[in-house]
């Protein structure tokens, strides 16, 4: 028994010896950060690190919560992505359909092409494009607003427009992209179906509702409690790019508050509390989301 | 299947395409038009005269952009970046996924190490504890703080070792009984296997590398090591203090903030619409397959 316990340790040693260079570097950047978490109950000093800071309990906590805009930053959060998650579903399911119904291939193509394009450049070049496209001066939404001689509107600038220009501009950026998994799910409904359907002389319409809506069910169920995780992900590589002091009151972000305290304003332990406290949550939503995905529709990570 | 197309399914179909056009005109046109504007002077762009087609078309600000220090030295450094960090990704997420791809009776650590990677994914210790440790590794104006902190995108790492698993045990059944060791077996039997999912990941980690701007911000110090997305951060979102100086006011009836923007933008575009034939080949097959397979 021993000897077989050996031979396959031995067999197991380039299993091992593959895994080193991974286990380095996610130790290093993964888990020691981790360990930098006791920075949220300390009075963090940098000239005395982790080790040696005083220890203060719950006080970051507290103070977190005490500041005035805690609560409406932990809302405009909560707004945004939850807009965020509705609208991300929705549309690329409602796409998906569409261009499942178009029998043009070319056309098809062209659009999908098109379509995908924004998820793939980032957030700095989108804001910079539409911050020039939005700007009530010199962008061309703005000459269109003035061509019906209406007051243009800042989108970006006006604190009640701004977390719909978010919400819009993120589905605008990943709805192409979001329809990937549909139409690959589409493709793998049984064509007998179809035609089945087709025999009984189910419209257009009923075979959408009773063919193709059931073949893609598990993945929308799959994609809804995926998107629960993201509940306090109001996206900061967006939100960062295009936010400005006027729209702090709707546009603020649990995120964008934790770097202008933690690098900005360099309260370490209180950036660091509020971010134990997001990383918490989210943590629990995710496990949550993981268990439900492999409950509903036996999803499994690996 | 012939029949007759009936009224409202013309309707239909016309109504779906506008609908479906609409949604890509609104992806691509404004693309368009900071295209437009780049090539546009400044005189055209400032009285409103762009829309979808350069006015008074000129290449100055490109020749500004271009000979601009700031902007080329941050192109060399993302260009770098690239290099170096798309070998190192691709390198540790085979060597990780590949063991983790065994089944349990083969490596009995197997879901222990799993769960050690995936943990990482799921919860972190949020953005100041991350900083501090790349502080203290000193890696703060260096490259290798761009690369280091990410050198095992865990998701790619998944995404592998879910395609690992699909290929059919037989063949690495019949190259053990050639006698071939396990680092033999993954280099001469899966990696040819998995070219497809390989080239998948390569284009994903190279976009996300030239798309990563946040950690170059904040983990140099000296602009002069920031990647391209960093410095474009600093002058597109915010402004380009550079152009204040100028008092050439021949040139700067060419050239603006706005068009040396747009230029800018659409030249850090144009390696991404370079690879995008290739990641669109890709990508549906190698991705979508190997993260949900229900």
């Amino acid at each position: 028994m021993r000897g077989h316990k050996a031979a396959l340790l031995k067999k197991e040693i380039p299993f091992y010896i593959m895994l080193i260079p991974g286990i380095i570097v996610v130790f290093i950047y993964g888990y020691i950060p981790l360990g930098g978490i006791v920075m949220a109950f300390q009075n963090f000093m940098p000239a005395l690190g982790v080790f040696k800071s005083p220890w203060v309990g719950w006080d970051n906590f507290e103070y977190a919560l005490s500041m005035p805009d805690t609560m409406q930053v932990l809302y405009n959060t909560l707004f945004i992505a939850l807009m965020k998650i509705a609208a991300g579903l929705v549309t690329p399911i409602a796409v998906s359909l569409m261009l499942n119904e178009v029998k043009q291939r070319g056309v098809k193509r062209v659009i999908q092409t098109i379509i995908y394009l924004p998820h793939f450049l980032s957030w700095v070049i989108l804001s910079g494009v539409l911050i020039d496209i939005l700007s009530p001066s010199e962008g061309i939404v703005g000459q269109i607003f003035q061509l019906f001689s209406m007051k243009p509107v800042f989108f970006l600038g006006d604190e009640n427009w701004f977390p719909y220009t978010m919400v819009i501009s993120d589905v605008w950026k990943e709805f192409g992209f979001g329809t990937v998994i549909y139409l690959a799910a589409l493709t793998s409904i049984d064509p007998e179906l179809y035609e089945a359907a087709l025999m009984d002389g189910a419209s257009r319409w009923k075979r959408t509702l009773h063919v193709t809506l059931p073949g893609i069910m598990p993945i929308v169920v799959l994609m809804t409690v995926l998107a629960l995780g993201n509940v306090l992900n109001a996206g900061f590589d967006q939100i960062y790019n295009m936010i400005s002091a006027q729209v702090y009151s709707t546009g603020d972000i649990i995120d964008t508050m934790v770097y202008r305290m933690g690098l900005r304003q360099v309260q370490y332990s209180v950036a660091t509390a509020v971010g134990l406290f997001k990383s918490v949550i989210s943590f629990t939503l995710i496990s949550i989301s993981y268990y439900l995905a492999y409950k509903l529709v036996d999803y499994r990570i690996f | 299947m012939l029949y007759k197309k009936t009224l409202g399914e013309r309707v239909f179909n016309a109504v779906n395409l506008t609908l479906l056009t609409l949604a890509a005109l609104s992806c691509f046109l404004p693309l368009v038009y900071v295209l437009a504007v780049s090539f546009s002077s400044s005189a055209a762009a400032m009285a409103n005269k762009v829309a979808l087609w350069p006015v008074d078309f000129t290449l100055k600000s490109y020749q500004y952009v271009i000979r601009k220090a700031a902007f080329y030295t941050s192109f060399g450094v993302a260009v770098k970046r690239v290099l170096l960090g798309v070998p190192i990704n691709m390198a540790l997420t085979i060597l990780a996924a590949y063991p983790l791809s065994k089944e349990r009776k083969a490596f009995r650590a197997r879901t222990f190490f799993s769960w050690f990677f995936i943990i990482t994914m799921l919860f972190n210790g949020g953005l100041i504890p991350w900083f501090m440790t790349i502080y203290k590794t000193g890696l703060i104006d260096k490259i290798w703080a761009l690369i280091l902190p990410g050198a095992l995108p865990v998701f790619n790492m998944i995404v592998l070792m879910n395609f690992f698993r699909g290929l059919p045990k037989e063949i690495e059944d019949a190259a053990l009984i050639d006698g071939a060791g396990q680092w033999i077996i993954l280099l001469r039997v899966f990696l040819p296997l998995s070219v497809p999912s390989l080239a998948t990941l390569v284009l994903f980690s190279a976009v996300n590398h030239w798309n990563s701007w946040f950690d170059g911000l904040i983990l140099m110090n000296d602009p002069n090591n920031y990647p391209l997305q960093s410095y474009l951060q600093t002058v597109v979102v915010n402004r380009d203090m550079a152009l204040v100086s100028i008092k050439d006011a021949e040139l700067l009836r060419e050239i603006s903030d706005r068009t040396v923007k747009c230029a800018q933008i659409f030249i850090a575009m144009i390696p991404i619409l370079i690879a995008y034939p290739m990641l669109q080949k890709y990508f549906t097959t190698g991705l979508v397959v190997g993260s949900v397979k229900g």
